[in-house]
């Protein structure tokens, strides 16, 4: 044997000493400690001596290795130590490495919010085509040619018979068509009309609802129309029924929110009536189900339309809906 | 409609503040849009103090007035005559808009300011009196607006009427739904005329040749009449309504109409040939001169009012130039009749003539209610302009309009509107809006509307009457007795939600465009390869040349927002929509709709900051999110292969791709990546390179995997080799990596291919470029042993270099 065990570990902590970053001291610990390190060499060795100096000679060569490791150990974590107490550092307040994320359009998060109320009361979203026939969109729906209810939306027409869809009411007469009650469903989509000025675009969306079963009565319309209203807007905000017309629905309101701005107190956004007109609704006109085939006197129901820009303009303080269509990314990036 | 407190007054006793009968009507169904006081114009007229009178320096007629209003002293010019020093007049300060719409400003009056007006009652339309200046009460004090001063005050109420109410279309109805709501009665105007013969059947007749067009005529005759301006009151009643009063024939027509809703016509009888009304279709390409001097060219639906040689009105809808009422008329004849409501509306959406007369013609007029009117003319024309009534009333009426009685159900009113009222309560509702009501045991009811109430037809439109007199914040609010089921949204929408987030994730922006953009766009932006026989989907009556037709494209609206964008100083951009395009299938069929997903990115891939310099997209960044996109959807096996020239108009040829999904079963182009091309971009005003994608949403969710299967994770370790070979410039590396998956099919020991490097340039030959691409190995077997690997990839160096005439690198 070359060096005694007692040299090695002086020659280690020797090197030790002189040792002053942390890479130095870990490859130390290989030179001595490591699997071909000199004091497992040593160890190995062992086995070499005479029988009667084992014991001892294992037992220091044991002893040796604990005292390096732990003085290796003691050495690193020292360093470590002083390490931290120096005053070394970066700018942490310079701005990150960007990661962009983009965001979707406020239509559609109001759209999804508007969805996900719906679909918790059991309604199915229910979508269709925006150039309708005129059929789906004002005869089926109890407005004739040539009748005065013809004028409250001012259409875009393809042909004498195809025109874009100027509500998302459409669909109920699709669905019925197909569908047995009871039927629970929105529809919303993209609607047309000739309109264009601070308060209307010639697109907007909708979002057109329609509950039939047995026993519906107004009084449900009023539960369901509550219940949305308190989840999109909050349970503050109350809700008024004024009568009104609509060719598909007998007897028709119009709903009114106490605004949301305002809350009731009279404001610009209410026109200083304390109340914000949102929705149209009604039972649906037996004339509708005539036409379908439903059994008037089994079946009841109720259908309710809101435009989606203007509960968008309402929750977010939007003036001006031309703004949803510019696209101007400093408004869409707001949201 | 409009309708002044004051008018209203007139039949029944309004017991409400302006405020709470507005609140009343809204919540009645009449909604009041606006309230104004039609006095409100006074405010800016002043009591003034004249102070001081000289004459006019330059007209003897002239004076000029110092007068006190108030804070300042103004000088007037005046031409009165009664104007005098200490006198309280009126004086209209510059601003003032007058009811006839005239606005009163700062003038000069022969080389003199003036700075306001003295005026007259009549100047001032609060009364007829118009022979001076009006001289007010001493004691106030100069400054006070009129009409404080005066207590003037008259609340207009403007209500936006549905067009089933065309009752409400005068101020009779609208009283007559005050008196409901106040529960009061309404007073009606005396119409009463005693018939003492009938004389005027020697003087005209009447004949209906289309009695279902015009089923009922009545008319009047008054002789000796003396066509003059009406008396103040009726020209205030009309302009207190917004119209404007002409004669007093005229006036007394549309007072008439405006009171109690039928609109009536006067003929000068004289200019009537043969003295004689004939009521018939027109003729078809039959030529008619309006009143307003516009000449129309006539269809067979439309009714005329003739003479005994020409026609001499358009019925319902305006009278003709040839019988208006002149100043020399002495001899009318009133008509008032009842025309179908579809036939006035069609004349007048033809014509395009939207009246007075027409609006509640086609929205249907009482067919009872033609006598009154008629008589209430007649009384009225005798009262202002002298004259003699012929005795008799022409009243063609030939098939009686009568109403029959509705079956009203109590149960089945409850049960629509979930109430409970009883039989008594609905009959009380029911006849404070005038409807006979008879009880038929003990849950029917036998309801007789009024004729003027058109609406109401059936059970239901009276179920409704019940819960508007009940108010319809008194129906208590419940639930549906539904069953707790919670809905999944259909495939589609939860596709496009999961596409929409995750483009959101890759830091684009969504935007909504119109639907309808310019013919040129539309034409420009279809892809040639697919299908060239589709056509645009056109609107006839767009509202620009820009919403013409309905988009066959998303590009075009991501090249508008991109203008929009970069004119606003926002050049770096990353924008995508959803949302449909449209394809023709044919004259009036509906079109066919195509959803899109598309993406743009223009400017920078990063922006400039102190990590690292501003570098500009290209080509592949874009095509990395489409990549990732379709990963994230589970796609796999997507193939992006080179567009043939001149297959797609708006990319730029040779940086186009066409995006093929492997298990497609149409095997077709899906979608596109590509640089726009430069010419489309100057047809949007851009300079800046752009970059988009196209994919057909429709197609694509359809090949979603709806279910996901855990794959097991490797136990192995893998071992990668580099492979780099020259190679043709024009051999995609595509084509390269296929190659190689090909190559292992025997194998399948290649887990991953990736290319790390091409390049082109010395000392590769220039017609070959290097191309470098690292496969990883492994087994599911076990760990693949060194030698193993090589074999293979020396293999596929071998076969690959075979295949594709390439060399190894020297």
């Amino acid at each position: 044997m070359e060096k005694t065990i007692e040299q090695i570990k002086e020659e280690a902590l020797d090197e030790l000493k002189t040792a002053s970053d942390i890479e130095t001291i870990k490859a130390l610990s290989v030179l001595y400690l490591g699997r071909k390190g000199l004091v497992t060499q040593f160890l190995r060795d062992i086995s070499k001596l005479p029988q009667e100096k084992r014991p001892g000679a294992g037992k220091q060569a044991n002893k040796v290795k604990k005292i390096l490791d732990t003085a290796f150990k003691e050495a690193i974590e020292l360093l470590k130590k002083e390490a931290a107490e120096t005053d070394d550092h970066i700018d942490v307040s310079l701005p990150g490495r960007a990661v962009a994320q983009g965001s979707l359009h406020p239509i559609t998060q109001i759209n999804r919010q508007i969805f996900e109320i719906f679909t918790k009361l059991g309604f199915d979203i229910a979508e269709g085509p925006e150039v309708e026939t005129d059929y789906y969109n004002f005869e089926a729906l109890n407005i004739p040619k040539n009748h005065p209810a013809r004028d409250m939306q001012d259409t875009f027409y393809i042909s004498d018979n195809i025109i874009l869809r100027t509500q998302t009411s459409p669909m109920q007469v699709r669905v019925m068509e197909k569908q047995k009650p009871p039927v629970r469903i929105i529809a919303p989509g993209k609607v047309y009309r000739c309109d264009s000025d601070l308060t209307h675009t010639p697109m907007f969306h909708q979002v057109e609802g329609l509950l039939v079963d047995e026993n519906i009565s107004f009084g449900d319309l009023k539960g369901i129309l509550n219940t949305f209203i308190h989840q999109i807007f909050d349970t503050q905000t109350s809700l008024r029924f004024r009568p009104s017309f609509f060719p598909f629905t007998e007897p028709s309101a119009e709903v009114d929110i106490l605004c949301v701005i305002c809350r009731g107190k009279g404001c610009r956004v209410c026109s200083h009536t304390g109340w914000l007109e949102v929705l149209g609704c009604g039972m649906v006109h037996p004339v509708i189900f005539e036409n379908i085939g439903y059994d008037t006197s089994r079946y009841t129901g109720f259908a309710f339309g809101m435009g989606v820009e203007r509960i968008a303009m309402l929750k977010y303080g939007i003036d001006d809906i031309r703004k949803f269509f510019e696209n101007d990314l400093r408004f869409l990036r707001q949201f | 409609m409009k309708a002044s407190l004051s008018w209203l007054n007139e039949y029944v006793p309004v017991k409400m503040k302006a405020s709470d009968l507005s609140d009343a009507l809204t919540m009645a169904g009449l909604e009041v849009e606006a309230v104004s006081d039609r006095y409100d114009y006074l405010s800016s007229v002043v009591t003034g103090r004249i102070v001081e009178v000289h004459p006019h320096p330059n007209a003897d007629r002239l004076k000029l007035c110092e007068v006190d209003v108030g804070d300042r002293v103004v000088s007037v010019v005046c031409g009165a005559s009664n104007v005098e020093k200490d006198l309280l007049v009126p004086a209209a300060l510059p601003g003032t808009l007058f009811p006839d719409g005239s606005l009163l400003k700062k003038s000069e009056i022969r080389g003199q300011q003036s700075e306001g007006m003295l005026c007259s009652e009549a100047e001032l339309r609060i009364a007829a009196n118009a022979s001076g200046i009006m001289v007010l009460d001493g004691d106030l004090s100069p400054g006070l607006p009129l009409n404080q001063a005066l207590g003037l005050s008259d609340p207009v109420f403007e209500i936006d009427l549905t067009p089933n109410r065309s009752d409400c279309l005068s101020i009779i109805g609208i009283a007559r739904e005050i008196a409901a709501l106040q529960n009061t009665s309404i007073k009606l105007p005396d119409t009463d005329i005693p018939e003492t013969g009938n004389k005027i059947s020697e003087f005209t007749s009447v004949t209906l040749k289309a009695p279902d067009l015009c089923p009922r005529y009545s008319a009047r005759l008054i002789f000796d009449i003396t066509v003059a301006p009406s008396p103040f009151w009726l020209q205030d009643r009309l302009m207190s309504v917004g119209l404007k009063p002409i004669n007093n024939i005229v006036d007394i027509t549309n007072f008439v109409m405006m009171e109690t809703g039928q609109p009536l016509h006067a003929f000068d009888f004289e200019r009537l040939a043969d003295n004689k009304i004939v009521v018939r279709a027109a003729n078809k390409g039959e030529n008619f001169t309006t009143l307003d001097r516009k000449q129309h060219t006539l269809s067979s639906d439309m009714l005329m009012i003739c003479d005994g040689e020409k026609p001499v009105a358009l019925a319902g809808v305006m009278g003709g130039l040839n019988s208006e009422i002149e100043d020399t008329t002495t001899k009318v004849l009133i008509e008032s009749a009842y025309f179908d409501p579809v036939c006035i509306r069609k004349t007048s959406k033809k014509l395009g003539l939207n009246t007075e007369s027409s609006h509640r013609f086609e929205r249907g007029t009482d067919p009872e209610g033609t006598i009154r009117a008629v008589n209430r003319a007649a009384r009225l024309m005798l009262e202002m302009g002298g004259g003699k009534l012929i005795e008799g009333l022409i009243d063609e009426y030939p098939e009686s309009i009568t109403k029959k009685a509705i079956p009203l159900s109590v149960s089945d009113t409850n049960r629509l509107l979930g109430i409970r009222l009883d039989q008594d309560e609905i009959d009380t509702l029911l006849q404070s809006i005038e409807c006979k009501v008879k009880k038929k045991g003990n849950d029917k009811l036998e309801v007789l509307p009024p004729s003027f109430r058109v609406d109401i037809a059936r059970p239901v439109d009276l179920m409704e009457e019940v819960a508007r007199l009940s108010g319809y914040n008194n129906i208590p609010t419940t639930f549906p007795l539904i069953p707790a089921e919670a809905r999944k949204p259909a495939l589609q929408i939860d596709s496009r939600n999961r596409i929409k987030d995750l483009m959101t994730g890759f830091g684009f922006t969504e935007i909504i465009s119109y639907s309808f953009i310019n013919k040129l766009s539309s034409s420009l932006f279809s892809v040639q390869t697919d299908n060239p026989e589709k056509s645009l989907v056109e609107i006839l009556n767009p509202l620009s040349e820009d919403h013409a037709v309905m988009r066959t494209s998303l590009i075009p609206g991501l090249l508008a927002t991109m203008n929009h964008n970069i004119s606003k100083q926002v050049r770096n951009l990353k924008i995508f929509e959803i949302g449909k395009t449209f394809f023709s299938t044919g004259t009036d069929k509906q079109a066919e709709e195509t959803e899109m997903l598309s993406g743009l990115w223009t400017g920078s891939r990063f922006e400039n900051s102190w990590l690292s310099k501003e570098t500009a997209c290209d080509f592949y960044d874009i095509k990395g999110v489409v990549e990732e996109l379709l990963r994230s959807l589970g796609l796999s096996g997507t193939k992006f292969t080179r567009m043939p020239k001149a297959s797609c108009n708006y990319t730029k040829p040779g940086y186009t791709a066409q995006i093929i999904l492997e298990n497609d079963p149409m095997d077709k182009m899906i979608g596109l990546v590509a640089e726009v091309d430069s010419r489309m971009l100057e047809n949007f005003g851009l300079e800046q390179t752009a970059f988009i994608f196209e994919l057909n949403i429709s197609r694509l969710i359809r090949l979603i995997p709806t279910v996901k299967t855990a794959k097991p994770i490797p136990k192995f370790p893998a071992t990668s080799r580099d492979i780099t070979i020259i190679i043709d410039k024009d051999v995609e590396a595509e084509n390269i990596l296929r190659g190689v998956e090909i190559l292992n099919d025997e194998e399948e020991l290649v887990e991953n291919l990736s290319l790390f490097d091409i390049y082109e340039g010395e000392p590769v030959p220039k017609t070959k470029k290097s191309v470098s691409f690292r496969i990883t190995y492994r087994s599911s077997q076990g760990t693949l042993e060194d030698d193993t690997v090589n074999q293979i990839h020396s293999n596929i160096t071998h076969r690959l270099i075979k295949k594709f005439d390439a060399t190894l690198p020297d």
